[in-house]
């Protein structure tokens, strides 16, 4: 820039990597947490001494106390630390506001330490993956409005034009979460450590399980898919096999996959007609969710001698994997005759683990050993122990999966 | 099944509001290019500099 002529000032900025570094670090304890709680749940499976007489450690309180911390402690941070590095890089700007980040970080935290509090009491409402009581709820939907004000406003301020695939899947995550939240929180308290949902109820099911499902789809898939479309390219330093099949992938998961929630009411008091649906926009899912995955994997391809020597993108290949798997598994598990089969067996209990353990873990142990160097300036202390972890953590899983498959069908 | 009632304006509530979003952004031109972006958010411009920026 010429120093006579030119007045305007070369516009600077940087991003906000503490909050990145915090929830990073959030994950990784909180994902310790989550998973010793369930090695503790399940070994009460085998013998039920070893809650130890204690009823704060009860399988029907460590139970969601397991979803919980597995879901939101440690999917959560993972999602949030994900989200946060790539919008500001994918909007070349700063987050909007760095007293919101603060706010949502901590915020999230003692939201996580009341979950871990209340529920081992037996406070609860009994809604799988919505227990937290009603102030609880509230504390919910604030930290989120504030998650959803520091990242529109990020979107607003952006240095780029174009809005990367990644930030829709964001959006989306944001507004439908939000939406699911609040329309299946709306209860009546009747003190401080007690409410009733408004439906009553096949009502209520419906409700709760439309939010149920979608919170596998919108907590559980689409941000992740975001991170999937944004740490993936980075990584193998590739761009995404077709952009243009991720924008069809983005748009045709979010029109369908809201109407999924009924294939878990299949057989009950609900309508048939409801349950048909269900099931039919289930079996739909297929095709974007393969779109999605093989957009992935073929972002790969060429690089395959790269997937054998990182550790990063040994744990993104095989997640994406697992994501493929789970979602030919959830079309089939809600077709009415293979439900009856598998419905109330431990083949869901694998297949949600597939999901969540292979599919969400598995991106977010890549997108950690791909992040972590790279926000402390490092190199990674040890690539040998990575590996380890990955192949302690795939044969784990698929030990795991398989013999709860077998255990399910048979 | 009154809940029908709520949940099914909701969802297409919900629907159109995306099917909105989609045409707004279609019609201002943000799937014009579906080829450079993929290649775009490879390049990382960090600045070294150290100290706080404007």
């Amino acid at each position: 820039m010429s120093r006579t002529g030119n007045q305007q000032q070369l516009e600077t900025f940087a991003y906000d990597d503490k909050v990145v570094k915090q929830f990073s670090l959030a994950t990784i304890v909180w994902g310790g947490i989550a998973f010793l709680v369930g090695i503790l749940a399940a070994l009460q499976l085998a013998d039920w001494h070893l809650n130890f007489g204690i009823s704060w450690l009860t399988f029907g309180r460590l139970r969601p106390l397991h979803t919980n911390a597995a879901i939101f402690a440690f999917g959560g941070n993972a999602i949030f630390a994900g989200i946060y590095y790539s919008t500001q890089r994918l909007c070349k700007a700063r987050m909007f506001s760095d007293l919101l980040s603060k706010i949502h970080f901590w915020g999230w935290q003692l939201i996580i330490v009341a979950a871990a509090i209340t529920l081992p009491l037996g406070i609860s409402q009994s809604k799988e993956y919505a227990e937290l009581e009603w102030p609880i709820d509230i504390a919910i939907t604030v930290i989120w409005v504030v998650f959803a004000v520091n990242f529109f406003g990020t979107l607003w301020r952006r240095r780029e034009r174009h809005m990367y695939v990644a930030l829709w899947f964001y959006i989306a995550t944001i507004i439908t979460v939000a939406v699911l939240h609040i329309v299946n929180a709306i209860e009546i308290p009747v003190s401080w450590y007690q409410s009733y949902p408004v439906y009553a109820g096949v009502q209520d099911a419906l409700v709760q399980w439309w939010y149920g499902h979608n919170a596998v789809a919108f907590f559980l898939t689409t941000p992740f898919l975001g991170l999937m479309y944004y740490f993936l390219p980075k990584a193998a330093n590739r761009p995404v096999y077709s952009y243009r099949l991720s924008i069809i992938h983005f748009w045709s998961l979010v029109f369908i996959y809201i109407w999924a929630g009924p294939h878990h009411l299949l057989y009950t008091a609900l309508p048939d007609w409801a349950q048909t649906l269900g099931m039919v926009f289930s079996v739909m899912l297929l095709a974007p969710s393969w779109g999605g995955m093989i957009n992935g994997l073929l972002t790969l391809r060429g690089s395959w001698d790269k997937v054998r020597s990182e550790p990063v993108l040994k744990f993104m290949a095989t997640a994406i994997t697992f994501y493929g798997m789970a979602t030919f598994e959830g079309p089939l598990l809600s077709i009415k005759s293979v439900s009856a089969l598998g419905h109330y067996t431990d083949w869901i209990i694998a297949h949600v683990h597939g999901g969540t353990l292979g599919w969400n873990g598995f991106l977010t142990f890549g997108m950690l050993y791909y992040l972590v160097p790279k926000l402390y300036k490092t190199e990674l202390y040890s690539k040998k122990l990575a590996n380890i972890h990955f192949w302690i953590g795939t044969v784990g899983i698929l030990l795991y999966i398989i013999s709860m498959w077998t255990s399910g069908i048979t | 099944m009154n809940i029908i009632y709520f949940l099914l304006p909701l969802a297409l509530f919900l629907g159109c509001g995306f099917a909105f979003a989609f045409v707004i952004s279609s019609r201002r031109g943000q799937f014009d290019d579906l080829e450079t972006p993929a290649h775009r958010i490879l390049i990382d411009e960090e600045n070294k500099r150290k100290g706080p920026l404007a």
